[in-house]
């Protein structure tokens, strides 16, 4: 099948776009960013979704399915850029889908579109509206990304629409939202707060992507790890110290210390849970992680270790 | 052995009727060694502190899906901390009771650890729903908030009960399993509710006893369970007939109720 990856380039792109060649597909790519040493059968051209070139890769290669994962979940990116590429880039996507023939469009979204507030129940289903915007204003272009994208269900007949909303990722490239929390040694807690995470290992993250490539589910649809876990024991297997700190001083201790930087709307994200019910995914596309509960810390942790091996003196 | 848990609570934890995954944890987060923290001191106050007596507990399917429904007692939640207490130690094989609490709770530091992990989550219908899918113990309070408020002299009283669990009972096929807590309005004598100081607290309200805080006296407990009660239908029908059910577990209560303030009088 000729499948076409917007935002090829980016570590998780790169998995996805290994594994559908795995699978046997013929893989194109469109990216701002290089993808120098990709393998044979994977094409990526350099080209920004929103502008004419990127219509030519649509115009020649025709594909069958489009993955779309040119979005930009990195927080601390600027807003106007976000929403330029987040909102103007899937639609564009969506225009060449139509005329260039598309047979199915994927959408590759995050289950942060529900936002974590202290009343809301543990478990999300897909037919929920998005909560927390109020508080967490920097999400906003994503969940509009992702209702957007989502009006292709009955917008755009022609084809068929599969609309992901997946849990957090992480392995080998650390790349993504937890990646980058828990990048350095100490990852800072909110004291007396331990809020369950859903991690899912890179790799069946890229094996979710071939199944809906595969079984074309028409819908929206979750998409998770098999079960949640406290925070507090990710950033234990991730080989990390959690430093819990009284939350009406964590707003000053972010970005110093060594701790990382997060919006204040971010905060509510590592106080209370966002668990999604992926139930519906699974029966549509017969999807299974394979990796054990732990395997996605594990695999970051040997990738980035905490604390770098000193090389031994020659 | 994990801090604070003992021996029978930490093997009668795992006897659970749950899965726990690589971090020791079910697909709701409750946790192993948590449960087995928290019912070693529910054990510590129920025989060491006060005196615990539970009578039909064998009322209380041995697995599948139920709903244990009673009566607060006054004070704060004693009543459910004892309930969980008594099916997780004086049943065999042990259950855990999943209580739906108030949904300040989790806003709190801690007090949301301590509920979440050991299974008592917010009261939502969703949460009610999906444990009982899942085959789990569901504790239900129909008085609400309100219950725990009672004063002393209200203590035996049961106010007006809610009519969403007998639907959701109805629905999900799942017996209800009556009961009778008495004891609760004696260890926590409330003279009247603090409300301001509940406020500045981030809790509803503090009871205020004759010595002032709600320090619970080392009383006497009862805690009787009636027979399950089973209501035909899908959860859909009229107002009318959910009341006459929820009518039939308020009167079923009402009675374990009296027979346990007889029993009280007669020691």
């Amino acid at each position: 099948m000729r499948i076409l990856v917007p935002g090829i380039s980016g570590k998780l792109g790169r998995v996805v776009a290994l594994r559908l060649l795995a699978e046997g597909h013929e893989i194109t790519g469109i990216d701002r960013r290089p993808w120098t040493d990709a393998p044979p059968g994977i094409t990526v051209f350099a080209a920004d979704i929103r502008k004419r070139a990127a219509e030519e890769v649509f115009r020649k290669f025709r594909p069958q399915t489009v993955v779309h994962m040119a979005t930009v979940t990195h927080l601390l990116a600027r807003s106007e850029d976000r929403y330029r590429i987040n909102l103007g880039g899937t639609r564009a996507v969506l225009a060449h889908c139509q005329t260039y023939g598309a047979e199915h469009f994927v959408f590759v979204g995050r289950h942060t579109y529900y936002g974590a507030a202290p009343d809301s129940p543990l478990y999300h289903t897909e037919d929920e509206p998005p909560l927390g915007l109020g508080r967490f204003p920097e999400l906003a272009d994503l969940v509009a990304a992702d209702l957007y994208a989502g009006t292709a269900l009955w917008r755009r007949p022609e084809f068929r629409t599969s609309i992901l909303r997946a849990s957090y990722t992480l392995g080998e490239t650390g790349q993504g939202t937890l990646g980058s929390f828990l990048r350095g040694a100490r990852v800072p807690t909110l004291l007396g707060f331990d809020p369950l995470f859903q991690v899912l290992h890179e790799s069946d993250f890229a094996e979710a992507i071939a199944a809906t490539v595969r079984a074309r589910p028409h819908g929206v649809f979750n998409v998770a790890a098999r079960s949640p876990m406290p925070l507090s024991t990710v950033i234990k297997e991730a080989g990390r110290t959690s430093i819990p700190v009284p939350e009406p001083f964590i707003a000053a201790a972010l970005g110093r210390f060594g701790l990382p930087k997060l919006p204040q709307g971010a905060l509510d994200h590592i106080k209370y849970p966002i668990v999604i019910d992926d139930r519906s995914f699974r029966k549509e596309t017969g999807f299974s992680p394979k990796q054990g509960d732990l395997s996605p810390m594990h695999a970051f942790r040997a990738a980035h270790p905490a604390h770098p091996a000193v090389p031994p003196p020659i | 052995m994990p801090f604070l848990a003992s021996s029978e609570a930490l093997s009668r934890a795992a006897r659970l009727d749950v899965s726990w995954n690589e971090a020791g944890v079910d697909p709701f987060g409750v946790s192993r060694e948590h449960v087995a923290r928290l019912m070693t001191i529910l054990d510590v106050f129920s025989r060491r502190y006060f005196d615990l007596e539970v009578h039909g507990i064998k009322h209380v399917p041995d697995r599948g899906r139920c709903m244990i429904v009673g009566n607060h007692s006054g004070g704060f939640a004693l009543d459910g901390a004892m309930v969980l207490a008594s099916l997780f130690f004086r049943k065999d094989p042990p259950r855990l009771a999943q209580g739906m609490v108030e949904k300040f709770l989790n806003k709190l530091p801690f007090a949301n650890l301590w509920a979440n992990r050991a299974g008592q989550f917010t009261g939502l219908p969703e949460h009610a729903e999906r444990l009982l899918d899942e085959e789990r113990a569901l504790l239900v309070f129909p008085e609400g908030a309100k219950g725990t408020e009672k004063l002393f002299k209200n203590r035996y009283d049961l106010l007006e009960f809610g009519t969403g669990f007998v639907r959701l009972a109805i629905a999900k096929k799942a017996p209800i399993v009556p009961f009778g807590f008495l004891g609760g309005g004696e260890a926590v004598p409330t003279i009247r509710n603090a409300y301001t100081l509940g406020k500045l607290l981030g809790v509803p309200y503090v009871p205020v006893t004759p010595w002032g805080l709600p320090i619970p006296l080392p009383v006497h407990l009862d805690l009787l369970f009636g027979e399950p009660l089973f209501f035909e239908g899908t959860g859909n029908e009229d107002d009318e007939y959910i009341r006459e059910c929820v009518a039939k577990v308020k009167a079923s209560i009402r009675k374990i109720l009296d027979d346990g303030i007889a029993r009280r009088s007669g020691r």
